[in-house]
């Protein structure tokens, strides 16, 4: 485990859906640290709750109870715009289905990530630097149609992390692709880690893609367990 | 790079974004060909009141400048008139509705002449029969005539015996006395053009005949083609403001349909965009800026195809309708349109704005 200052500290976050007149407890009691430049799996069935936690992590949704904390700032006190803020620069998201802009380029799809967080003007050597990495250089005057999934996911990981984030959050980044794709990606993850420092989160249903990550964890029924 | 997302996704559904562009465009073809032919038929009005020649126009009492008013003045008053100071010639004239815009006007060809200088001919002459008809190169071209056509007016056959350059009085003229018996005015005159013997007298003149008959609408030609403008036509710019009001509703609906559409369409690239950290700010500033794009295009085809209305009227019915071409005009029928979208856009934009990420990006 790494030594370095805490980026996530959650305890004991629930959360709870009403759909119609019955309760939903998607979270029942969550705790967990993940300090700086740590690759966190996290693993467990359908249902046991991974992407509610993560759409907590990442500031979508806030938590019904309990308390997290993202470098210091508590997600629980935070407003809507506080959450938004914490999108644009704190945390990147990868998804399974890529989530591209369908009507940009690979360029923009990226370029549009900085215009949000207002650093389309900041310094692009470690962007580049990405880029080189994540091997997409010459794909990206593509649109999204004209890429293959595993381009498309190369793509989302720059663009996710494009703002220099202090945490990535993968949600089953190789659930779409095939076997090679799936390993080309899941070493990118674990080099972007390596070389980079890049705190990242993945959820996967996969152990073997569980297993490029530093630490695994599992959550069944709302808990990590 | 806002704007160029903005560009790209009216460029992913060209169809909808060309129905949308064309509808706006409509819209303010509707408004400026309005204004067009509003101010297109004043001016020709003006134009023609000034080609008669004289320097003061006499109405009867009580009627309006703009509106057609039947015969009531004495044809006795034109002696009255030739006898003051400083009148060297008068002329009186009939004029009568015949449906639409259109109407025709009886003149003494010989007392016409002698104020006006006389109609220029392109072909044919003066009258030489009491169902003789002067009409102008306009209406000749919209209704196929040439001399020694017949022309059904009033229920009546008349014979073109002359076709003349347009811009002088009416479109249409035939003998006074053949229409103030048609009328039923015998003896009556609907106003009296008086030339003078210098036009520095005008005012003087006017002043002098308002003393003596104070109940009667005199105005100097200068006067009254200047009095040929939008606000002094009785209902027009009220209709003009229902048209406008009419096309508001129409750019309203056309921006509401293809952005609520739009928006519903990208309801997922809305989830992407609040992911990355987009505020609801920013996404109301995408549909908005869409909206005014679609509207600052659709202003400019609107102008284009106003061109293409002056065209076809000219082409048409290029005697019962003028239209001109008004660019003052442009900035207001397109900032009218932009407000208009802006409006339409407004429930659209306010939904995406206000998505849920999360459930934004699970729509499939």
């Amino acid at each position: 485990m790494s030594n370095g200052e805490l980026v996530i500290q959650a305890r004991d976050v629930r959360k709870v859906f009403r759909v119609g007149d019955v309760e939903v407890h998607a979270l029942r009691g969550v705790s967990l640290d993940v300090r700086r430049g740590e690759f966190v799996s996290v693993i467990g069935p359908s249902g046991s709750g991974k992407s509610t936690f993560f759409h907590i992590l990442g500031g979508l949704t806030p938590p019904t109870s309990g308390s997290i904390h993202i470098h210091g700032k508590d997600l629980r006190a935070m407003s809507e715009a506080d959450r938004t803020e914490l999108r644009k620069k704190e945390v990147g998201f990868v998804f399974q289905k890529y989530n591209l802009l369908p009507t940009l380029t690979a360029a923009d799809n990226i370029a549009i990530a900085r215009h949000i967080a207002g650093t389309e003007d900041g310094d692009d050597r470690q962007f580049r630097e990405v880029l080189g990495l994540l091997g997409i250089s010459g794909r990206l005057g593509h649109k999204p149609a004209a890429l293959s999934g595993g381009e498309q996911q190369r793509v989302a990981i720059a663009r996710a992390i494009v703002n220099r984030p202090s945490i990535l959050l993968a949600d089953e980044p190789t659930g779409n692709l095939d076997t090679e794709n799936s390993a080309a990606v899941l070493a990118l993850l674990r080099d972007l880690n390596a070389r980079l420092g890049q705190t990242i989160l993945m959820i996967t249903h996969n152990p073997e893609a569980a297993a490029y990550g530093s630490r695994t964890v599992e959550m069944r029924d709302g808990r990590i367990v | 790079m806002i704007n160029k997302l903005v560009v790209a996704n009216l460029k992913h559904r060209p169809v909808r974004t060309l129905l949308s562009v064309l509808a706006i465009g409509v819209e303010v073809t509707m408004m400026l060909t309005l204004v067009g032919l509003s101010e297109g038929m004043l001016e020709d009005s003006a134009r023609r009141a000034r080609g008669v020649g004289a320097d003061i126009i006499v109405r009867a009492p009580g009627t309006s400048l703009m509106s057609l008013s039947s015969a009531s003045m004495p044809q006795k008053l034109m002696d009255f008139f030739a006898g003051q100071p400083h009148v060297a010639l008068a002329a009186g004239t009939v004029v009568h509705p015949i449906g639409g815009v259109n109407t025709v006007t009886g003149i003494d060809l010989d007392e016409f002449n002698r104020i006006s200088g006389g109609f220029k001919y392109i072909s044919g002459g003066p009258f030489r029969r009491p169902d003789d008809i002067i009409v102008d190169d306009f209406y000749a071209v919209q209704n196929k005539l040439s001399v020694g056509s017949t022309v059904n007016l009033m229920n009546r056959n008349w014979r073109v015996c002359g076709i003349v350059e347009p811009g002088k009085l009416a479109r249409i003229v035939i003998p006074r006395a053949t229409l103030q018996d048609l009328a039923g005015a015998t003896g009556k005159l609907s106003q009296i053009f008086l030339k003078l013997d210098t036009p520095a007298h005008t005012n003087q003149v006017i002043a002098a005949l308002k003393e003596k008959l104070p109940d009667y609408q005199m105005y100097s030609i200068e006067e009254l083609t200047s009095l040929y403008s939008v606000s002094n036509v009785p209902g027009l710019s009220a209709f003009i403001g229902v048209i406008i009001g009419l096309s508001i509703v129409v750019g309203f609906l056309v921006v509401f349909l293809s952005m609520y559409t739009a928006v519903l369409e990208r309801t997922r690239e809305v989830g992407i965009l609040k992911a990355l950290g987009a505020s609801p700010g920013y996404v109301l500033g995408i549909v908005f800026r869409e909206t005014v794009l679609l509207a600052l295009a659709g202003s400019l085809l609107g102008i284009v195809l106003t061109y293409g209305s002056r065209w076809l009227i000219m082409t048409l019915v290029p005697a019962s309708l003028t239209q001109k071409i008004v660019p003052a005009w442009w900035p207001i029928a397109g900032a009218i349109a932009v407000f208009g979208a802006l409006i339409g856009a407004m429930y659209p934009a306010w939904k995406a704005a206000r998505q849920d990420a999360i459930e934004a990006l699970s729509y499939e």
